[in-house]
Parts: C-alpha cells; structure tokens; sequence
C-alpha cells in the first residue's frame, strides 16, 4: 500500500518537472523560433524531469522519506530510463538533424543517423578504457559499465563548466573591472560609425554609376585580348575595371571598420550600463559577492594544486573544519557531527538548486550565441545530453 | 554623382530570413553565393530611374541599409542600432514564411525604428505592444516581403498566405512574398518596380 502512494508521488513530481521543462522550452530556449518537430520538445522535457527526479530522490534519501524499498525500486527505474535515453535516443536523434541539414546526404538520413550514432557509441566505449572499471564480475554491457562512463563525462563537464563559472562570475560581479566610460566617448564613437557608412554608401555609388555608364555604353567588360588590344589598354583610359577594382578593395576594407566600429560602439553602451547599474543597491551586493568569490576561488584553486602536488587527500570538507575552529575558538557548546551533517545537507541542498539555476543560465545565453534556426533542434539536444550527464 | 538625389531604406527583419540575400539581389542582380552573418549594419546602393519613360523622369540613389541582429538583443545593442534610424524614407520588414515568430517579431521592429523618430518624451506611454492606432498617421511607407515560399510544402501555402495577409494588413503595408532567393530574380524586379516612393 505504502508502495502504491509513494509511486504516486514519484509520478506526480514527475509530471510537475516535466511541465516545466517544457514550459522553459517555451518561453526561454524558443522564443525566436517556431517549434516544427515537437519529438525534440518532448525529449528535453522528459531528460529533464528525469534528471530533477533523480536529485530528488537524493534529498529523499538524505531526509528518509518514503519507504526504502519503493525508493530503491524508482531509483533503478529512473536510472534505467535515463541511461536508455541518454546513450541511445539522444545521440540518434542528434545524428538524424545534423544528417537533415546536410543536403546532400538527404536521402538515405535513416542510414547516415546510424551511421553517425555507431561512431558516438564507439568513442563512448573507448573513454572508459583508460579508467578502471572493467572488473570480471560485471559484463559488458551492465549498468555500472555505463554509469560509470556517464559518469566520467559528466564529472569532466561540471568542473569545466565550474572552473568557467567561478572566473566568469567575479569579472561580471566586480566593478574593479569597468572602465570609465562617458556619453562624449559614445557620441564620438557613433560619429565615427555614421561617417564611415557615409563613405561606404559614396564610394558604393561610384560603383553603381560606374556600372550603369558601361552598361549604357554596351558592356566593355571583357579584358581586351590580343597583342593589339593590349597596347590599345594602355594608351586609352578604360577608367572601368582597374579603377573600380581599387574601390571595391577599399570599400571591403571600409566595411570591415564599420563592423569593428559598430562592435565598439556595442561594447561601450554595454559598459555603461554596467556603470550604472553597480550603482544601485542590487549592483553594490554583487560587487561585495565578486570579491567574496574571487577570494574563495583563488583559495580554492590554491589548495587544489597543493594537493595535487603533494598527493594529499582531503580528509575533512572546508564545512566541518571550518565549524570545529569556531567550536574551539568561541568554546561554545556544539554537537559538531550533528550540526555538520545537516549544514553540509542544507549546503548540498543549496549547491543542486544554484546548478540547476546557473546550468539553466547558461544554457540560455549558450543557445541564443550560437543558433540558427537550422541548428536550433541540435542544439536543444546536445544541451539535453549535457543536463543529463550532470 | 552627389548630384542624384538619395533615398534612404531600412531592411529590416530577424537573424536569418534573407536580408542580406534580398539587398544583393536587388542590388547586384545576382544572387548572393555565400551568405554570413550580418555584423552592425550593411549598405547597398542602387540606382533607379523613378517614372521612367514619363517627362518627371528622375533618377534617385536608393541606399538600403541591411541592419543585422534579433529584435530581443540587449539593450546596449539596440541604442547601438538606433544610431542607423536617422531620417528614414521607407522601411521593409522582412520576415521568413517557415518561421512564424519572425513575422510576429516584426510588429516590435517597427516599434524600434519607428519609436527612434519621436522626440523621447519623459513618460512612457504604451508598454510596448503594437497600436494600430499609433501608428495610423505614420508618413513613412512600409513593405512586407516574406521569403522562403518554395521551403513550405504546396499543402500549407494557403494558409501561410492568409496570415501574412493579416500582417500586411496590420500595417497598412504592400506585401510580397518571394520564393528563395536561390532561384529568381524576375519575381522581385517587378516587386521593386512597384514602388513605394513619393
């Protein structure tokens, strides 16, 4: 009976997440494109309810709710599902969209998608050799040789997206890092850009009327040929060819300065609402968090290497210790294990739902930098892979 | 040659739709081989003989000016743009037949172009949806054209066609739909000769 009801809310938070996975699909990953095959929307949202279910189940190990065995059991289901889709449909359904973009291959896309997912399953197999887990008494194709693979990956994956984070986010935060920046430097600048185009749009018009006044004149546009038409070259202006050569050399080179300018310009204006925006009470907060950050991570990058170079293994996490020196310090009476337990917990707690935030951030500005709307579903994709390998 | 009189144009649309493809078409007559990314803004000029064959006969430079990025940018990228939308005579939104929200996306381009003529007043008045009203007295002549037509399969052309329609009609705008620019340039020499100047 008890299984019945903790299946029930099992399924019920599932649903939850899968709705709003979808919903972030909506509104946040496709706001700028029309959604065409709907089976990419359903994969993301169903990896990502799967993989909300799965932290789910961690906090409801780490509190004891619901019964032991049914949570085994949705454990290994949930596992099983994710492993399914992850090292199978996704990486299938990755192939069969870059095969449909590719033109030429698009008649036989079933073949080429296998194609593409064998090669993936081969590379998949080939990470886990430098590693020891092949151990005789699981075979091949068990869950732990997966896991553990996805694993790997995933691990590999969160430090990088960590590392990433934990520079990125105090040169955002801090305002140690803006330049002064005034409307006089943004007024010039686009001045500078206007005039550019200006010259752009003369010399482009030189161009035209250059081409109309051959065209009217019935078209001299074949190089003379012949010894004799050679030397007549010479000596006759043909004021056409070379000349607008050397324009359109320099229009290209004009064009470049424009775009430079105008990503100049971009910047500055992006600057100096960054300014602006440190001075109110949320942008000083964040200012106080950069260095806060900056510090902890240059500490933290501080004993990595320590360790690494020693060959020292952590024996306490910074929580535990950090509680023991303030017992000892203020001799307060505190049950340590107690306490660090369910501060480490509340920490943990803290750590899933920050990732899942920032993973969900960054999968936004990741999506809009780089899609089109050919690559859109490809990408949506990948990200869904990428989710679930964390 | 400063002696012509000029004509500026917005082109004007979503990341993708054929901008960029549409400017070189009617500029250069040829189709575009390898079209890129739209950094900032890009100009071409064309020169057209407006009534040609009438004794009003004048030639004008039309510079359309292909101004790239998405309608939802940061707003430090928009004030940027906004330094292209000085003193406009005609815009032409473009927008993709595949693609629903890049037709939807144009009512805010128009927003952005448009806004950038009115002297900035300190009250903010709408919330930034589009008012037909609001832009009932605008002078500056607008052109819908949708690309894409041959991508969309021959049994849902009809009611693609419907909606633009709609669209067109939403701004009082002449429309045009091409099919990609891949394959000709007759259609659209014939849209550019139905013209939309004074």
């Amino acid at each position: 009976m008890s299984f019945l009801i903790d299946s029930s809310i099992m399924v019920t938070s599932q649903v939850l997440f899968f709705g709003f996975g979808w919903l972030f699909f909506m509104r946040k990953l496709f706001k700028d494109y029309e959604v065409r095959q709907y089976v990419v929307q359903v994969i993301f949202s169903v990896t990502f309810a799967f993989s909300c279910t799965m932290f789910e189940l961690i906090i409801f190990e780490i509190l004891g709710v619901l019964n032991s065995s049914s949570r085994y059991f949705h454990w290994k289901l949930n596992l099983c599902v994710i492993l399914l889709i992850l090292v199978f449909m996704v990486p299938f359904y990755i192939g069969y969209f870059v095969v449909s973009n590719i033109r030429l291959l698009h008649r036989q896309k079933l073949l080429f998608a296998c194609v593409l997912w064998l090669t993936f399953m081969y590379f998949f197999w080939k990470l886990g050799d430098p590693f020891p887990i092949l151990s005789p008494k699981h075979g091949i194709l068990s869950i732990e040789q997966l896991i553990s693979r996805v694993g790997v990956i995933g691990v590999t994956l969160m430090a990088l997206l960590s590392g990433f984070g934990a520079v990125n986010c105090p040169y955002t935060y801090m305002s140690y890092f803006l330049r002064n920046v005034t409307d006089a430097d943004i007024l010039a600048l686009e001045r500078r850009l206007l005039q550019t185009m200006d010259m752009i749009i003369s010399k482009k018009k030189r161009i035209a009327v250059a081409h109309r006044t051959m065209f009217q004149r019935g078209e001299v546009h074949n190089k003379p040929t012949g010894f004799w038409g050679m030397i007549k070259s010479v000596t006759t202006s043909v004021a056409g060819s070379e000349n607008l050569s050397l324009i359109q050399q320099e229009v290209d080179a004009l064009e470049e300065l424009s775009r430079q300018l105008f990503l100049e310009t971009a910047d500055l204006h992006a600057t100096k609402e960054r300014i602006e925006y440190s001075k109110t009470f949320q942008g000083k907060y964040f200012n106080f968090l950069g260095y806060f950050f900056s510090i902890y991570c240059v500490w933290k990058i501080f004993m990595a290497t320590i360790n690494i170079v020693f060959d020292r293994v952590g024996k306490t996490d910074p929580v535990t210790r950090g509680i023991e020196i303030t017992v000892n310090y203020l001799g307060i009476q505190f049950d340590v294990k107690f306490w660090s337990q369910h501060i480490s917990f509340i920490l943990v707690g803290i750590i899933i739902v920050t990732s899942i935030r920032g993973l969900l951030i960054t999968l936004t500005k990741f999506f809009y930098a780089i899609s089109s709307s050919k690559s859109s579903n490809v990408i949506v994709l990948l990200l869904a892979q990428i989710m679930v390998s964390m | 040659m400063a002696a012509l009189d000029r004509v500026k144009v917005l082109v004007l649309g979503d990341s993708g739709v054929g901008k960029s493809s549409l400017v070189h078409l009617l500029c250069h007559n040829q189709v575009l081989g390898n079209p890129s990314w739209t950094v900032g803004c890009s100009v071409d000029v064309r020169i057209h003989d407006y009534k040609e064959g009438t004794p009003e006969e004048k030639t004008y430079y039309i510079e359309l000016w292909d101004v790239g990025g998405s309608v939802g940018s940061a707003t430090s990228v928009k004030s940027t743009r906004a330094v292209f939308y000085n003193s406009l005579n005609g815009i032409i939104l473009v927008h993709d037949l595949t693609n629903k929200k890049s037709s939807q996306n144009l009512y805010r381009w128009s927003l952005e172009a448009l806004n950038r003529d009115v002297a900035p007043t300190g009250v903010l008045v709408t919330n930034g949806d589009y008012d037909r009203e609001q832009f009932a007295d605008n002078q500056i002549p607008l052109l819908v054209i949708g690309t894409k037509l041959d991508q969309i399969p021959e049994t849902k052309r009809n009611e693609v066609l419907t909606r633009t329609a709609f669209l067109a009609e939403d701004f009082n705008a002449e429309e045009i739909n091409l099919v990609s620019i891949l394959v000709t340039s007759v259609f659209l020499l014939y849209g550019s000769d139905s013209d939309f100047l004074l």
